[in-house]
Formats: C-alpha cells, structure tokens, sequence
C-alpha cells in the first residue's frame, strides 16, 4: 500500500511537472525544421513540444473530430482560417510562419535537368505527387503541370503519396523516378543534397503559405503561446530559412 | 448511390481478391501439405514464417516489399530484367503483397484439414495402389473440401480488407491500386463523410454477410471419434 501510494505520488509529480507541454500537429513537409525547432524552444523556454505529422487534410479531420492537439503548423492558409471560422481554432492567432517552395526532385543525379524540361520530354514511368485533395504541395504540383500543359500527358503516370512524407519515401526508394515534393525534404546546406532536382519557379504556382494557429484546446495554455511567439523569434526564422521556406 | 470511381474500387478490389485467393490455392496447398504431413525439424520454421503476416503491422511488410520490388531491389531487378518493369504501383504488385499478406489465410484451415484426415485413409488408398496424385484427388481432396472452402473464403475476405500494405506500396492509382478500403481513407481524408460512409456500409455488409454463410453453414462436430 505505502509502495502504491509512493508511485501515485510519484506519478502526480511527473505529471505537474509537464504540465506545460504544447501537443503540436505539424504538416509533414515541416517535419525536419520543426524538429529542430521543438529542441530549441525545449531548451530556451522549458517548454516541451510534443509534434505529430500528418498532412493537413488529415490533421484537419483529426482535430475537427476531437484531437488533443492545442497548436496546429499547417501547410496552408485556408485550413487554419477554416478551423477558426468552425470555431476549433483561436480567432487572431493564425500567422505565416513559412512560405514554402515546391521542387521537382529525382533520386537519379540526372534525370531532372536544371529548367524542368524533364516534364516534357518524358522517360520515367512514374511520377509521385502528395494527394492533391489533401496536400498543399500535392495541389501545387499538379498546378505546375496543368501551367506547361503537361498534366493530360502525365496523369496515366502520377502514383499518389498519402502525405508529402510518403511521396518523398516513394521516390527516394527508386520506386517513383521523380515526383514533387517540398524544398524542405531534400535540402541541404542551401543546396538540393542528393539526386537531381529542379526548384520549381514561383511562377508557376500559388505561393504556399503555411499559417500556425492556436487550437481552441491550447487556449490559455502557456506552452501554446509561448510555441506561436517562439516561431516568430530570430532562432526559429534562421531555422525555417535554412530548411529552404521563404519568410514572410 | 455510390460513385463511379467507388464501382471502379469495388471491382478491382474483388479482382486483387479473386486473383490471390486462386495463387495462394496454388501456393498454399502444397505448403499445407507438407505442414500437415512432414515430422521434420524445419516444420516448425516453416509454420512460423507462414504465420508470420498475421502479426508483423503491414507497415513492416509494406516497407519490405517496397523496397525489395523497387528498381534497385532484388526482385525488382529480376523483374525488370525479365522486361515486367518493378512491380509497385501495379496490380501485380499489389497480388503479391496480398499474396504474403493472406498467406496465413489459406494454409492454416488447409493444415488443419489436412491433419483432421489421419493417416488412415492414406494407407488403405495405398494399399489399394493409388498413386500419390490419384490419392491426394480422390481422397484427400473431398475429404478437406471443407478446409478448402473456409481457407478460400477467409483468404478473399482477408485481402478485401487490406489496407496498410496497399497504401505502402499502391500509389493510389485510380482502378490499378485505388481499392476499396484506400478510397474509404481518401474519402475521410477530404471530409467526404457521405461518400465515405455509403462505401463502408458496402464494406460493413459484405464483410458481415460473408463471415455469416461460414458460420452459419459450419458443419456440427460430430459425436465420438
């Protein structure tokens, strides 16, 4: 009995003692700047954030339908204003926090050419892309395509990731020889680490600017405000840049 | 009432079944058999293996598969130097992934039938000088057409309801890898609720109905022996 009542106690210490934790969703393509991130915020507030990925469309469902998430990083715009108008979000608090850049990109280091011209020319059976109902940068993807007059040609070959992660996994595997994903995925020390890309021009699609808002669940919870300001500081913009977004 | 695109999965999906459970009747006999019959050592591992799908997450089989039927996988170079192309994103594809994945489907009721039969049989055919192929036809067969009956049943059922393996490897393409419980997913995803829920009744339904006729036609064990 003392045994148990030492553990309860123990166990309630434990739990005070994260009561500011912030449940964070984050659209998949922000995945490696906000993993970054959440150690930095850990580390200068004490503040623990606690992230789940996902694309958006997912993330929407899932916080419309109860999810205990209190801070949402989205790879849109229209969903954050969507969930305040529904009133699972807090009025006034969605912010850009990233403008995001969409990248053809291969795992062969020459199939993409530097001007995208791979589109029309061809000579790859598959073409990966994010569900265009789900994903931001699956939408913009398939926008770029209509733009060169390129998607009847290419539909027959599009292969659909559930999420931008998915497509990513599918082309680094040579599963899919090449598909569009975020400029976040594949970046490295300012340049397109691996294989072949082509950064596709802005042009060429709507900007995707990506808003963070507070959940109605995060309300008033410090760790929620204290997350939304954390993103807006230098350490997390010079983290968000050198992961490719643009900044508002 | 449902849609095109939700005819067009419920079609492929009764083909990626129809299909695998007709491979695995082929594969999935044989393996039976001599888990049925064999004292050896390697029985054990074997029926391991076998089972084996029934408690890996299909995430882990998926991930395997990807990548082994990839370009630069094994069977992917086999596959595409025999001029089949790699096998994700196809139907093919998505049989053989169904193929492991109901494996266990069909050779545990077929073992287990096949057990059920006893040596007995098998040695008054054989002294009656019944080849072993004549035997296995006219003896083993009608007497484990229950076995069989359930093995196919529950094989089909089990690859109507695959999901994780598909969406690892389908790539989601509208009537090639776009089944039945991926287009469901889809539909939630886009907050299609109505839609979602027409097709998962049909799912609910059928899943329903056909667990029912095996129950329902379930032979009563029979009293002694």
């Amino acid at each position: 009995m003392k045994h148990l009542s030492v553990l309860l106690l123990s166990l309630l210490a434990f739990a005070t003692a994260r009561a500011d934790e912030v449940q964070v969703a984050v659209a998949a393509n922000f995945t490696g700047p906000m993993q970054v991130i959440s150690v930095l915020f850990e580390h200068d507030t004490g503040h623990k954030a606690n992230l789940a990925f996902g694309s958006t469309g997912k993330l929407y469902a899932q916080i419309t339908n109860g999810a205990p998430f209190e801070v949402l990083l989205a790879a849109d715009e229209e969903t954050p204003a969507k969930l305040v108008k529904e009133g699972h979000a807090v009025a006034g608090t969605p912010f850009t926090y990233a403008i995001g850049k969409l990248v053809l990109w291969s795992a062969d280091p020459k199939l993409v050419d530097a001007r995208g011209d791979v589109l029309k020319k061809g000579g790859f059976k598959h073409l990966a892309l994010a569900n265009p109902k789900t994903a931001p940068y699956g939408a913009a993807g398939m926008q770029v395509m209509t733009k060169l007059g390129v998607a009847e040609s290419i539909k027959p070959l599009i292969v659909q990731g559930e999420n931008i992660s998915q497509t990513h996994q599918f082309i680094s595997t040579g599963a899919a020889e090449l598909g569009f994903i975020a400029y976040s995925q594949v970046i490295k020390n300012g340049i397109i680490g691996s294989g072949s890309g082509w950064l596709v021009p802005g042009n060429l699609y709507d900007p995707i600017r990506q808003d963070a808002v507070i959940l109605t669940k995060g309300k008033d919870k410090p760790a929620a405000v204290a997350l939304q300001n954390y993103l807006k500081g230098e350490k997390a913009l010079a983290v968000i840049k050198s992961f490719g977004y643009e900044l508002r | 009432m449902l849609t095109d695109s939700d005819l067009q999965a419920i079609w492929l999906t009764t083909r990626l079944a129809a299909v695998t459970t007709l491979i695995l009747l082929l594969v999935g006999t044989p393996i039976a058999w001599r888990l049925a019959r064999s004292r050896s050592w390697w029985k054990g591992p074997l029926g391991a293996v076998v089972a084996l799908p029934l408690v890996l997450p299909p995430s882990v089989l998926g991930f395997y598969l990807l990548l082994a039927m990839g370009p630069r996988g094994p069977v992917g170079q086999l596959t595409a130097s025999l001029g089949l192309g790699t096998l994700p994103f196809t139907f093919w594809g998505l049989v053989v992934a169904s193929s492991f994945y109901s494996l266990p489907f069909m050779v545990q009721p077929l073992q287990n039938a096949f057990e059920s039969i006893g040596e007995r049989p098998l040695e008054v055919a054989a002294t009656l000088r019944a080849s072993p192929l004549d035997t296995f036809f006219s003896v083993v067969l009608p007497l484990a057409k229950p076995g069989f009956i359930t093995a196919g049943v529950l094989t089909f059922a089990h690859t109507v309801g695959e999901f994780g393996v598909v969406l690892m490897i389908g790539g989601n393409i509208p009537g090639v890898t776009r089944v039945a419980s991926v287009q469901i997913y889809d539909h939630v995803e886009a907050m299609e609720y109505a839609d979602a829920h027409r097709l998962a009744a049909v799912m609910l339904a059928f899943s329903f109905a056909v667990l029912l006729a095996m129950y329902v036609r379930r032979p009563k064990p029979a009293k002694g022996d």
